[in-house]
């Protein structure tokens, strides 16, 4: 198992490899269907996503007393986000895809264009993801979206993965 | 029982059936996981989801954040009883608390039903025969995109209009779904009757335990062979290499026209949450 931490540089990422296990810790952001369209549409996203990781996530999050708990937090299936990824890679300087499922031939050579890599998180796996939540930052788009489609800041700790598609061209899929 | 009290034990088996796996699927799960070969993907994948199951269950959350389609199948006894308006009720009580997600969107402007309740949502069926018992399923929609309906012949798959054809379409279903349906699977499947008995036939399947056989021996020595077949694909848990591809095939047969011959695959994600209570 290989500790990744906040902020994902380049270098570090690029000496993963498919297949190897990793254990993510520090900032993630989730987005998924209608936050990747927002994006593709030119909209401002409103987060700083470089050297970070975007979580393909729609989580249970209920509000009690004033504060934000993940209650369920596993990953959504990543292939709806094709369309989108690559250039949100290209341009936002994502370092870290989560998601479930792979993804296709432009993610595959953004990421190795950028230094970026896919990981697969157990699908499924609500519970023990949401236990990785060690806060919720904030959350963007809440009305725009709906609580599943928006775009959650997580602190996470020891959340983990497969790397399923690295920066060398190489895909689990 | 009073309707409050109806209403009460709908919304806890809600609860239940949201965050408690049913045991002959945990004790499917914990089987691959002991086979599993040490340090592989699929020993970590198993781990995790048998970790997960345990956590989700203790805390009585949802195990899986894609509370899905709610589909509650309803003995005929309790017609007029468990009415659809109570099980709505039930719905609301139990999205409220976190129990399941706000999930349900309409489709036309994509607004959320924050209730989980619209035209249609959640699903009601009244079982003829079905005396009773209140069985509910949740389907998520990762799993659902799998689900898939052929019509033989298919030339792309080589597959005609006989039992060798309908076990190329179902193995070519489970080829579809790597990586997207949340391995290993379940496969509920309708061979004959028309395009929406297909679907619903085959969903039903879903709701018999693991260990069971069909009753035809046709269909049930066709249930093995592709269970066995499919395990041998080597897409394994999450896609990531290695068994169990599927843990059950549950087959049902339905007699169709002479111009059709649909062949339907209800793909289940390794979280088949069903539960049933008897009112």
């Amino acid at each position: 198992m290989i500790s990744l931490a906040y902020p994902f540089d380049e270098k570090t990422v690029r000496a993963l490899h498919a297949g190897d296990g990793v254990s993510i810790s520090g900032p993630l952001h989730t987005g998924r269907d209608k936050f990747h369209k927002w994006f593709a549409d030119g909209k401002p996203l409103g987060i700083d996503l470089r050297d970070g990781a975007l979580y393909h996530c729609g989580p249970v999050v209920v509000r009690e007393g004033g504060v934000w708990r993940v209650v369920a937090a596993g990953p959504t299936t990543s292939i709806r986000e094709e369309p989108y990824e690559a250039a949100l890679i290209r341009e936002c300087g994502v370092r870290l895809v989560i998601g479930k499922g792979g993804m296709g031939e432009a993610t595959r050579a953004a990421l190795a264009e950028c230094g970026a890599v896919y990981i697969q998180a157990v699908g499924g796996a609500a519970a023990i993801y949401a236990a990785t939540v060690r806060s919720v930052e904030g959350v963007d788009f809440l009305d725009e979206f709906g609580a599943a489609e928006a775009c959650w800041h997580f602190t996470v700790e020891d959340f983990r993965g497969v790397v399923a598609m690295d920066s060398h061209g190489a895909s689990l899929f | 029982m009073d309707s409050r009290e109806i209403a009460a034990a709908l919304e806890e088996l809600i609860v239940r059936t949201s965050s408690s796996l049913p045991e002959d699927v945990e004790e499917a799960l914990a089987r691959a996981r002991a086979n599993a070969a040490a340090d592989s993907s699929a020993a970590l994948v198993l781990q995790t989801i048998l970790d997960n199951i345990a956590l989700a269950r203790r805390l009585g959350t949802p195990l899986c954040q894609d509370t899905g389609t709610l589909a509650f199948y309803i003995g005929d006894a309790l017609r007029g009883v468990v009415t659809p308006a109570l099980v709505r009720e039930a719905v609301a009580a139990a999205t409220a608390r976190g129990a399941l997600r706000k999930n349900c969107i309409d489709s036309i402007d994509g607004t959320s039903y924050d209730s989980n309740c619209a035209a249609g949502a959640p699903v009601v069926h009244y079982v003829e025969g079905g005396g009773r018992r209140v069985t509910l399923l949740l389907k998520g929609g990762g799993s659902e995109n799998m689900s898939r309906q052929y019509s033989l012949p298919d030339a792309a798959l080589g597959a005609g209009r006989d039992l060798a054809g309908v076990r190329a379409a179902i193995l070519d279903a489970v080829s579809r779904a790597k990586g997207y349906g949340c391995a290993p699977g379940i496969l509920g499947v309708c061979i004959g009757g028309d395009r929406a008995t297909g679907f619903e036939v085959a969903k039903e399947q879903l709701l018999r335990p693991l260990g069971d056989a069909a009753q035809d021996p046709r269909l049930a020595a066709l249930e093995s062979d592709i269970l066995e077949s499919a395990n041998a694909l080597g897409i394994g848990p999450m896609g990531l290499g290695g068994a169990p591809t599927l843990l059950g095939v549950k087959l049902a047969a339905r007699a169709r026209l002479p111009a059709s011959y649909f062949v339907t695959v209800a793909y289940m994600c390794w979280a088949c949450r069903r539960r049933s209570i008897e009112l």
